[in-house]
C-alpha cells in the first residue's frame, strides 16, 4: 500500500496558511516521508485534470485553506471534497471566515467600484470593471463569478475538522497530521486545538483583578500598555476570554491584545455577540445604576467600528453574517 | 417522549380572545405530542384531577400547559406533577393570558397566532427539559430584624414570643422610631405614645430578643440559613445599668444641640435621653456634638454623675452573629419641604410641616406651644407627594388623614381655630377613614380642592398668603393665615439605600424596596429569606405597617419552622471542561456567588455557590464562553425556543 495522499489548497487568504505549512521546517521531511503530496499549486505543478483524472476519495485528506468568495474557488472545493477522504477546513479564513470575511460589511458592487473606479490611485478612465465573459480579438476570455458574500468553508462543502489560527501554529498542524497518520482522530467536526479559551493559558490571567470591571474602553495605540497586566484590566477590549487558546499567546506576548482569529470555544454559535456580551457585562459596571444614558453612549463611543472590532475574523459563520442585502 | 398539552379558556379570560380550538390544532401538529386537551378552569380541582389522571392513563413524561403566567399557577401544575410522579421541571407554562388574551385583547387573531407561538416555543423547550431536584438544606431559629420603629418591634415581638431568636438592631438610641414622635393616631385619636410604649417595653423584656441600640448593620454576607451579620456598636458612654435616669448630668453639658425627637423645634445637651419613652431607657453621650472625648475637652457629666455611669473610656464594637432569616424594617423619612421652595418652608417662620405640627400638638411642656400657632391655618395636601416636577408620582397614603387628625386635634384645641385644608384629592380608603374625615367636615374644618401655588410673608406681621384655586368652584383664592402646615410625603430613607446596597434587594420605581410579588408575596423579597415590614415597601399607616411586620416574621417562621428547607434548584453551572476562569463572571454575579478558584495547574475556574446563586442568570449572558450555563434555560433550550418561535 502507498503512502496516503494529500492535497492542500488556496481560496480566499493571503498566503499565510501556506507559509505556515513551510513553517515546519525541518518537520516538512517527517510530512513529506510520511505522505504523497498530489496537489499544492502554491509550490507544486498539478492540474485541475490531475484532481480530476483521481478516483472518488483517492486523496486521504485536502488541507484547504481561505474563505470561499468566487466561482473558481466553489469548483475547486467541491471537487476536493469528491476526491478527498478528509477535507480539514485549514486557518481562520476557512474556518470561520477569517479577515477576506470582513468583505461581508459590504458587497461585490461597492468592492469592484471601490478597487477599479473610486481610489485615487486607478487610472481607468472609461470605468471598465471585471466581467465574468470578455471578447477579446482571438476569442472570448472568462473570469470567475466575484461572489456577493464571502463564505466559510463548511457554508460550501461538508468539512470533516478545523484548524484555527491566522494561521494555524505548527504545533498545531503536526499534531493534527500526526492524528491522522496515527487514525487517532476526535468526533467528526471537531477543532483540533484545546477546548478552553485563552484566558486558561494566558499568563496575565493571574493579574486580573478580583472583580474585572471596564472604566473606560482604550486603543492599543492610546495607552501605553503595562505587559504584565491583563488587558481587559488595562481598558483593552481584548478577545481572549471568548476566544479558543493554541495559539501560544502570540498577540499577548508581543503585548497586544487578542483578536479573536482561532474563533469561539465550546457550543458558542456566535463568537462576536458572546464576547459583546461579556464587555457590556462589565463595562461602566461599577456604579452602574448612577451612570446616565450619556455617559453610555460617552462609553461606548470608546469602541471605534465595533463590527470590525468582535467579528474581526468571524463575521461570515456568525449570525449576522454579512450586510444587510439590497 | 410522551408530551401532553393543555390549553386553558380561564373561565372566558383567555377563551373570549384566544380562539382555543386553534392553539389545540396547531398543538397536536408537534412532534412528541401525544394528547392535546382544553379545560375551562385547568387550575381548578377538576381541572387538576384531569391532568393527574392523563398523565397516568397517558404515560406522559412531560407536560405543557397553556395558560395563565407561572408566577400565578406555576405551584400548581407543580405540584400536580410531584403527585403524578413526574418532576415538576419537566412542566413548562405558556402565559398565553397576561401574554396575550390580555394584552392583545382587541386583536383576537394577532392573540391567538401568537398563543400559537408560546405553546410551540414552551414545547420546544420541555421537550429539552431535564428533571432537576431541589437541594435540602438545614435552617435554624435566628432572625435579623433592622430598624426598630412599630414595624421592627412588631415583627420581633411575634418572632419572640413564637421562640424565635431575634437580634434587633436600631441605629438611633432609642426604639420606636417615627411613631414615637406622633401626637395622637387615626382615625381612633389614641395617644400615640400611650399604645406604643407598652409595646417598646415588652422589647427588653423578651428573652429571645437582643436589642442592639445605637447600632448598624456593617455587612451581611452568606445565604438564606446562614446570614453572616456584622453590626457596629456606638457607645453610649452611659452604663444602662448603673444610670438612674436621675437627669444630672444635663444641665451642667455646655451643648444645645437641636433636638431630633423634636423636629428641632426644642434643644438637647450633648448627654440626653431621647424622649420619656425612651427605650432603653438610659441617657447618651452623643460623640457627634461633644466637646471631645480624645482627647477629654470638658468631662462635667461624668463629674455630675452619683451613680459613676459614665465611662468615656469606650469604643466603637463590631458584634458578628449569624442568622438564618432578615426582615428589613428601616422605615421611612419624610419629604423635605425645602424642595418645594414655593411654599417658604425654612425660609417663613410660621410654615412648619406636618411632624413638626405632631410635635407642637404633643408635647406641649417644650419649644412652641399649640397656643401660639395663632387662629387662621392652612394645611396644604401633597406635598412631596403625587408631584412629577419632582418625581414623586406616589400617594404618600396617610396624608389625608394625618392632616385631618391634625386640623381635628388642634379644631379641639380651640374650637374657634379657624383651619383649612387644601387637598387634591381626599383618599380616605381605611377603615373607619370617611367616618372621621366625615366628623372633622362637621366640626367646621374647611377643605378646599385646589392645589397652593405659592406663599407669600408678609415681613412686617409674618402672616402667610396663600393663592390657590379652587378647582371645585373655580374660584381664585387670596387668603392671609397665621401658619401653614405642609402635609409632607414619605419616603425611603438613608438607612434604607445602606441596607439595599448590603444586600442587594431591588427597589421599585418609587425608591422603595420591591416586594417579591405585589399580590401573592407582598412581604417576600426576591432574596430568599429576606422580608420587608412596614414603610421600607412603600407608604402605609400604622395598622399596615403592623400587619405587614406580622406577616413578615410569620413568612420567616414559615421558612425556619421546619428545620431544612429546599433550594431553588434553578441555578448556573459551570462546565469545566470549558471554564477558562476568565473571572468575568465573579465580577458581574449579583450575589457574589461564584468564585474565581486556583486549581492544582495553575489554571482557574469558576466556582458557583448553589444556595447564593438565584438563578439570575447574568453570568451566563456575560460568560464568553459559554461555560456558564443555567440549568432549565441552557443555550441549547433557548436554541431551540428561538427556532421555534421563528
Amino acid at each position: 500500500m502507498g503512502k496516503p495522499k494529500v492535497a492542500f489548497y488556496w481560496c480566499a487568504s493571503c498566503g499565510g496558511c501556506e507559509e505556515a505549512v513551510v513553517d515546519l521546517a525541518e518537520d516538512i521531511l517527517t510530512v513529506v516521508d510520511a505522505v504523497d503530496i498530489v496537489f499544492w499549486p502554491v509550490a507544486m505543478d498539478f492540474k485541475k485534470k490531475d484532481v480530476q483524472a483521481m478516483d472518488d476519495g483517492a486523496i486521504a485528506v485536502s488541507f484547504i485553506n481561505g474563505a470561499v468568495r468566487t466561482d473558481e474557488q466553489v469548483e475547486m472545493v467541491e471537487l476536493l471534497r469528491k476526491k478527498s477522504g478528509l477535507v480539514v477546513a485549514f486557518g481562520a479564513c476557512a474556518h470561520i471566515g477569517g479577515i477576506p470575511g470582513l468583505a461581508n460589511f459590504s458587497n461585490s458592487k461597492e468592492i469592484l467600484n471601490t478597487l477599479y473606479r473610486d481610489l485615487d490611485t486607478v487610472d481607468n478612465k472609461e470605468g471598465v470593471i471585471p466581467q465574468t465573459r470578455t471578447k477579446v480579438k482571438s476569442g472570448e476570455v472568462t473570469l470567475p463569478r466575484f461572489h456577493n458574500t464571502v463564505k466559510t468553508l463548511d457554508q460550501v462543502i461538508d468539512v470533516d475538522y478545523y484548524l484555527p489560527g491566522c494561521a494555524p501554529p505548527p504545533d498545531l498542524i503536526m499534531g493534527a497530521i500526526n492524528a491522522i497518520l496515527k487514525g487517532e482522530l476526535p468526533p467528526k467536526g471537531s477543532v483540533l486545538a484545546p477546548e478552553k479559551s485563552l484566558c486558561d493559558s494566558c499568563r496575565l490571567n493571574k493579574t486580573k483583578p478580583e472583580k474585572l470591571t471596564m472604566k473606560e474602553i482604550k486603543r492599543p495605540h492610546e495607552i501605553k500598555i503595562d505587559p504584565d497586566l491583563c488587558f481587559l484590566a488595562q481598558g483593552l477590549i481584548c478577545l481572549g476570554p471568548a476566544t479558543r487558546s493554541g495559539c501560544g499567546e502570540r498577540c499577548i506576548n508581543a503585548n497586544m491584545p487578542c483578536r479573536g482569529c482561532f474563533g469561539p470555544v465550546g457550543n458558542v454559535v456566535d463568537h462576536g455577540a458572546k464576547i459583546l456580551s461579556s464587555i457590556a457585562s462589565i463595562l461602566g459596571m461599577e456604579n452602574e445604576e448612577a451612570v446616565t444614558e450619556e455617559e453610555v453612549d460617552i462609553l461606548l463611543d470608546g469602541i471605534v467600528d465595533p463590527g470590525g472590532l468582535f467579528y474581526m475574523y468571524s463575521l461570515p459563520s456568525s449570525l449576522l453574517k454579512r450586510k444587510k442585502s439590497d | 417522549m410522551r408530551i401532553g398539552v393543555y390549553v386553558c379558556h380561564c373561565g372566558g379570560n383567555i377563551s373570549e380572545v384566544v380562539d382555543i380550538n386553534k392553539v389545540v390544532e396547531a398543538a397536536k401538529l408537534e412532534g412528541d405530542v401525544v394528547l392535546v386537551k382544553d379545560n375551562s378552569h385547568l387550575c381548578s380541582n377538576d381541572g387538576q384531577t384531569l391532568m393527574l389522571n392523563d398523565i397516568k392513563e397517558y404515560k406522559l413524561d412531560k407536560v405543557v400547559v397553556s395558560a395563565c403566567s407561572p408566577q400565578f399557577q406555576g405551584l400548581t401544575f407543580m405540584r400536580v406533577m410531584e403527585t403524578a410522579g413526574l418532576n415538576p421541571y419537566v412542566l413548562e407554562m405558556a402565559n398565553i393570558r397576561e401574554q396575550c388574551s390580555w394584552a392583545h385583547y382587541n386583536f383576537p387573531k394577532e392573540a391567538t397566532d401568537k398563543a400559537i407561538d408560546l405553546t410551540k416555543i414552551a414545547i420546544s423547550k420541555v421537550r429539552l427539559d431535564t428533571p432537576l431536584d431541589s437541594k435540602k438544606m438545614p435552617i435554624g431559629k435566628r432572625v435579623l430584624v433592622v430598624g426598630a420603629g412599630i414595624a421592627g418591634i412588631q415583627a420581633s415581638l411575634d418572632l419572640g414570643d413564637a421562640g424565635f431568636k431575634v437580634y434587633l438592631v436600631e441605629k438611633e438610641p432609642s426604639i420606636g422610631g417615627h411613631m414615637a414622635q406622633l401626637s395622637k393616631t387615626f382615625p381612633t385619636e389614641d395617644c400615640s405614645a400611650c399604645i406604643l410604649s407598652p409595646k417598646m417595653s415588652d422589647v427588653p423584656a423578651n428573652k429571645n430578643i437582643e436589642l442592639m441600640t445605637y447600632s448598624q448593620v456593617e455587612s451581611i454576607t452568606g445565604y438564606l440559613g446562614n446570614y453572616e451579620v456584622t453590626v457596629n456598636k456606638r457607645p453610649t458612654y452611659v452604663d444602662p445599668v448603673k444610670c438612674t435616669a436621675c437627669g444630672d448630668c444635663v444641665p451642667v453639658c455646655p451643648i444645645d444641640v437641636p433636638d431630633e425627637y423634636n423636629e428641632g423645634l426644642s434643644l438637647r445637651k450633648a448627654i440626653y435621653i431621647t424622649s420619656d419613652i425612651a427605650v432603653p431607657h438610659s441617657y447618651v453621650l452623643d460623640t457627634d456634638h461633644c466637646l471631645g472625648l480624645f482627647p477629654l475637652a470638658c468631662s462635667k457629666c461624668r463629674d455630675a454623675c452619683e451613680a459613676d455611669a459614665i465611662n468615656y473610656d469606650l469604643y466603637p464594637e463590631k458584634v458578628k452573629f449569624t442568622v438564618d432569616t432578615i426582615i428589613i424594617a428601616t422605615g421611612f423619612d419624610i419629604f423635605d419641604a425645602k424642595k418645594k421652595p414655593m411654599f417658604g418652608f425654612g425660609k417663613f417662620e410660621n410654615v412648619y410641616n406636618a411632624l413638626e405640627m405632631e410635635r407642637i400638638i404633643g408635647c406641649e411642656a417644650e419649644g412652641k406651644k399649640l397656643a401660639e400657632v395663632g387662629k387662621k391655618i392652612a394645611l396644604i395636601q401633597c406635598v412631596g407627594s403625587r408631584d412629577e416636577q419632582i418625581n414623586r408620582e406616589y400617594c404618600s397614603r396617610v396624608c389625608c388623614m394625618y392632616a385631618t387628625k391634625l386640623a381635628q386635634l388642634m379644631k379641639r384645641s380651640d374650637p374657634k381655630k379657624d383651619i383649612s385644608i387644601f387637598y387634591t384629592d381626599m383618599r380616605t380608603y381605611g377603615k373607619g377613614f370617611e367616618e372621621y374625615y366625615k366628623r372633622a367636615q362637621k366640626s367646621g374644618v374647611k377643605y378646599i380642592r385646589g392645589r397652593v401655588a405659592e406663599i407669600e410673608e408678609n415681613p412686617d406681621t409674618k402672616k402667610l398668603k396663600l393663592k390657590v384655586e379652587d378647582t371645585l368652584s373655580r374660584s381664585f383664592i387670596e387668603s392671609e393665615f397665621d401658619t401653614v402646615v405642609l402635609s409632607v410625603g414619605l419616603e425611603p430613607n438613608k438607612g434604607t439605600e445602606t441596607i439595599r446596597d448590603i444586600l442587594r434587594i431591588s427597589k421599585s420605581s418609587d425608591g422603595f424596596l420591591q416586594e417579591a410579588h405585589p399580590k401573592f408575596r407582598p412581604v417576600d423579597t426576591l432574596i430568599e429569606g429576606v422580608f420587608l415590614a412596614g414603610t421600607v415597601q412603600g407608604p402605609k399607616d400604622i395598622p399596615d405597617a403592623v400587619a405587614q411586620a406580622s406577616a413578615a416574621a410569620a413568612r420567616a417562621i414559615r421558612l425556619m419552622n421546619q428545620g431544612e428547607y429546599e433550594a431553588e434548584p434553578i441555578t448556573a453551572w459551570v462546565d469545566e471542561d470549558i471554564c477558562a476562569g476568565c473571572g468575568i463572571c465573579v465580577g458581574i454575579c449579583p450575589y457574589d456567588a461564584i468564585t474565581s478558584e486556583e486549581q492544582s495547574d495553575g489554571t482557574r475556574l469558576a466556582v458557583v455557590n448553589e444556595i447564593l446563586c438565584k438563578g439570575c442568570g447574568s453570568c451566563s449572558g456575560a460568560c464568553p464562553t459559554g461555560a456558564s450555563q443555567q440549568k432549565w434555560f441552557d443555550i441549547t433550550q433557548l436554541r431551540a425556543m428561538l427556532e421555534a418561535a421563528l
